[in-house]
């Protein structure tokens, strides 16, 4: 298929139609609105559900509703009203369904602003919501691997039974690329009869289902963490994905970014590489599981003086990076945010003066 | 002779975990009589609330999903709008929709979706122990309330029923109660006609049921349901708020 | 070899169309494309502004603090950006609607009253297609004929004004080369 021109957020809503998402419960907020507007348009061409739900709150719940029943949904938002989406998205981990959230980031805390920022990372791959769960997090760096991504998401979602965030920027959200949809990225629906409240009479059984999250005995509350958390287990081992960027020669320096930071980072290797200097990227493409033993193994190189972190965020990818390299190498930190994104320029300063 | 009185089918086994005298036990079993008689049993998704009604899905015998305090209404949604050839309803009580949930049931009602809605109203928090509701009545006792609630400061009970048959959008709204054998039947009829409006695909359908908690009201329960005839009926007045035939 | 042209004026302009139109024809050749829009407080109270980006490699950082050329429509657009023009790079003037030039010296002007020559071919709101051809036509960063095909297509539903546009296109591509 020839590439098509596309803002982020309308191929994102693409996306989600070509990967057989037909259910889409959404509640406006800038800069995502776009996936919005487009599925209100094109969902009822392709015979889909297209609803505005009365706040993120209750979107939150739609989505639990729709996927409970054993149906592909997605719903798209920006920061806040993720953090609305937060209590639904613990009982939807909880009660162990598939759905697909998109977080379009924006600057925060609060109402913030509405540029592009990652401060998010801790809400999306840290918790949110209460209780011990986790999110499988994806980080597209461009409007084609948004895409991707979108289309990658229900597949891991039904595989774990667990929701699945994409995870964006206004920038991302925002701005056009050439797009194209792989029709291999698309998977068929898994089969949900198992536990799905789909009507016992569309599974033609006698067993009821209950899709749930309470448990009010200790062991089994217990038992029911300790299968979640091997499902996160297993994420880690099956699921990782991750780009290292100019790391075949005799790095200085390691820099760990994602999203559209990662793109700027990209510019700047280049620059440095025409002044003779050698610096390498590490690009978590999920956030979680993170890429542990990638960049450990990275920083570990032994002509790399240090790590360092940029973000569009006042420091939070970065205690994974620590954690991960466990102090064999330094690991610094850079960012701006509020819709001030690092540029080449200064990320080349900064590399030059911490490899000296 | 013939059977003259059985269990429903759409009930389990299971015996409840409710108090004695308590009216959730009644109105499972119209529930459960509604579907049966209506022969939905096996296409019908119920969402149990956050409340002492939690483990209804140990009694009623159907799918079910569980949603978290308030948001019934928005996960029935989800379900009815990508499956709208399953039968969907919603089992509340009064601080779960009258409360925390209010915004989405108003909405969900509103958007006239095509579910029913079953609404306990025991003018009380009972799973919690007794706390103050909306629809708590003026000077009653509530553990957050020992003095009795103060309308100067909580405002006057909440007439769900009432302000749910303001909403322009067609529906059917009533208030039932269970408190006496000729209300159980009326209740009955009305939560079967709740349903039915559902098969026929004709409007949202919201039951409100007048019920009694003997053990946060700290009553026998025979004096409960005193109590709710002379001091909650003359406030919570029942009958027909409103039904489709009027748009 | 990556060009950057930042497109400037106000909102109702058209501006965020032309660039569309460059980056759409610019991908149609086989370039990589990116269209960066502002968005943001300062969409509101009348600027609008983007940035194309055509290269022959993937393209990196979006952001684009100095871009090559500027095509600028307006006045407040001239002087926020003019000082940001790479050396060597084109500035357009919309000449209709400001009275000024650009300060530098090192950077190539290309001065057309778009308004006043779509006004000519009928209609003031081709101004955005007069400024595309004929910056089009003096950067020569993409085919003008594929380039007016992509107008044509991108007014496909509104048939009727496909003439004034393949009007307004001709009309640029002349005064670029003027």
């Amino acid at each position: 298929m020839a590439k098509v021109l596309m803002k982020g957020n309308e191929a994102i809503g693409e996306a989600a139609i070509r990967a057989g998402c037909l259910n889409y419960f959404a509640y406006p907020i800038t800069p995502q609105s776009e996936v919005a507007e487009y599925l209100s348009k094109r969902l009822p061409e392709v015979g889909g559900v297209f609803l505005q739900g009365e706040s993120e709150v209750a979107v939150g719940y739609m989505l639990f509703g729709a996927s409970g029943a054993g149906e592909r949904v997605m719903t798209t938002s920006s920061s806040p009203g993720i953090s609305l989406m937060s209590e639904a998205i613990s009982y939807i981990a909880g009660a162990e369904c598939p759905a697909v959230f998109v977080n379009i980031m924006r600057g925060g805390p609060g109402l913030g602003g509405i540029l592009p920022s990652q401060g998010d990372y801790f809400q999306a791959t840290k918790g949110g919501g209460h209780g011990d769960y986790h999110l499988l997090v994806l980080a597209p760096d461009g409007v084609q691997e948004a895409v991707e991504m979108t289309m990658q998401a229900f597949g891991l979602a039904e595989k774990y039974r667990n929701p699945v965030m994409v995870m964006g920027d206004g920038m991302i959200g925002q701005m056009m690329e050439p797009v194209e949809f792989p029709d291999d990225l698309k998977t068929e629906p898994t089969n949900k009869d198992d536990w799905a409240s789909n009507g016992m009479s569309t599974r033609k059984s006698k067993k009821k289902n209950l899709v749930k999250s309470l448990f009010l005995d200790p062991a089994e509350l217990n038992q029911h963490n300790l299968n979640l958390k091997a499902k996160y287990e297993q994420m880690k081992k099956e699921d990782v994905q991750y780009e290292l960027y100019n790391a075949d020669g005799d790095y200085q320096i390691l820099i760990a970014s994602y999203g559209t930071m990662s793109r700027v980072c990209r510019t700047a290797i280049d620059m440095l590489k025409a002044e003779g200097i050698e610096a390498a990227m590490f690009r978590p493409k999920t956030l979680f599981p993170f890429p542990e033993k990638q960049v450990h193994d990275a920083a570990l190189k032994e002509t790399c003086k240090c790590v360092i972190s940029i973000e569009m965020s006042m420091g939070q990818m970065v205690e994974d990076v620590q954690r991960c390299v466990m102090g064999k190498k330094p690991v610094e930190f850079y960012g701006e945010c509020g819709g001030e994104i690092p540029s080449p320029e200064k990320i080349m300063e900064i590399v030059k003066e911490l490899i000296g | 002779m013939g059977k003259a009185f059985s269990k429903p089918e759409a009930l389990t086994d299971n015996y409840t975990h409710y108090c004695p005298g308590c009216t959730h036990g009644i109105v499972h079993r119209l529930v459960a009589e509604a579907i049966d008689e209506l022969g939905i049993r096996e296409n019908t998704v119920g969402i149990a609330p956050v409340g002492c009604a939690v483990m209804i899905y140990d009694y009623i015998n159907c799918d079910f999903q569980e949603a978290a305090h308030g948001r019934a209404p928005a996960m029935a949604t989800g379900i009815k709008r990508v499956r709208p050839d399953l039968m969907v309803f919603t089992y509340q009580g009064d601080g779960d929709l009258a409360s925390i949930g209010m915004g989405e049931i108003i909405h969900a009602a509103n958007r006239g979706e095509k579910i029913t809605v079953i609404f306990i109203n025991n003018a009380i928090y009972g799973m919690t122990g007794g706390q103050m509701a909306p629809t708590t009545m003026p000077g009653q006792r509530a553990t957050t309330a020992p003095a009795g609630r103060d309308t100067a400061q909580t405002g006057m009970p909440i007439r769900m029923a009432n302000l749910m048959s303001e909403i322009v959008t067609p529906g059917y709204v009533t208030r039932q109660a269970v408190l006496k054998p000729q209300m159980v039947n009326k209740c009955k009829k009305a939560i079967k006609k709740a349903f039915q409006y559902q098969m026929d695909n004709t409007c949202f359908s919201f039951v409100e049921v007048v019920s009694t908690c003997p053990t946060n009201w700290g009553m026998t329960p025979i004096n409960a349901l005193k109590w709710a005839e002379e001091t909650l009926l003359p406030y919570y007045e029942l009958g027909d708020y409103k039904t489709p035939e009027d748009a | 070899m990556q060009t950057e042209i930042k497109f400037a004026g106000f909102g109702g302009q058209g501006i965020l169309l032309s660039a569309k139109l460059l980056a759409y024809a610019a991908m149609k050749q086989g370039f990589q494309v990116a269209w960066i829009p502002s968005y943001g407080p300062e969409m509101r109270g009348g600027t609008a502004y983007c940035t194309v980006v055509i290269s022959d490699k993937l393209i990196g950082s979006p952001i684009i603090k100095s871009p090559t050329h500027l095509v600028a429509m307006n006045r407040p657009s001239l002087e926020k950006f003019d000082d940001t023009i790479k050396p060597g790079g084109i500035v357009f003037i919309n000449a209709s609607l400001i009275p000024v030039r650009s300060q530098r010296k090192d950077v190539v002007e290309l001065v057309v009253p778009v308004n006043d020559i779509a006004i000519e071919a009928g209609s003031v709101r081709a101004a955005n297609i007069v400024a595309l051809a004929a910056f089009a036509a003096k950067s020569k960063l993409v085919d003008l004929d594929l380039l007016k095909k992509c107008v044509k297509e991108e007014f496909a539903a509104k048939a009727k004004i496909i003439p004034l546009n393949m009007d307004a296109f001709d009309r640029g591509v002349a005064a670029a080369q003027a």
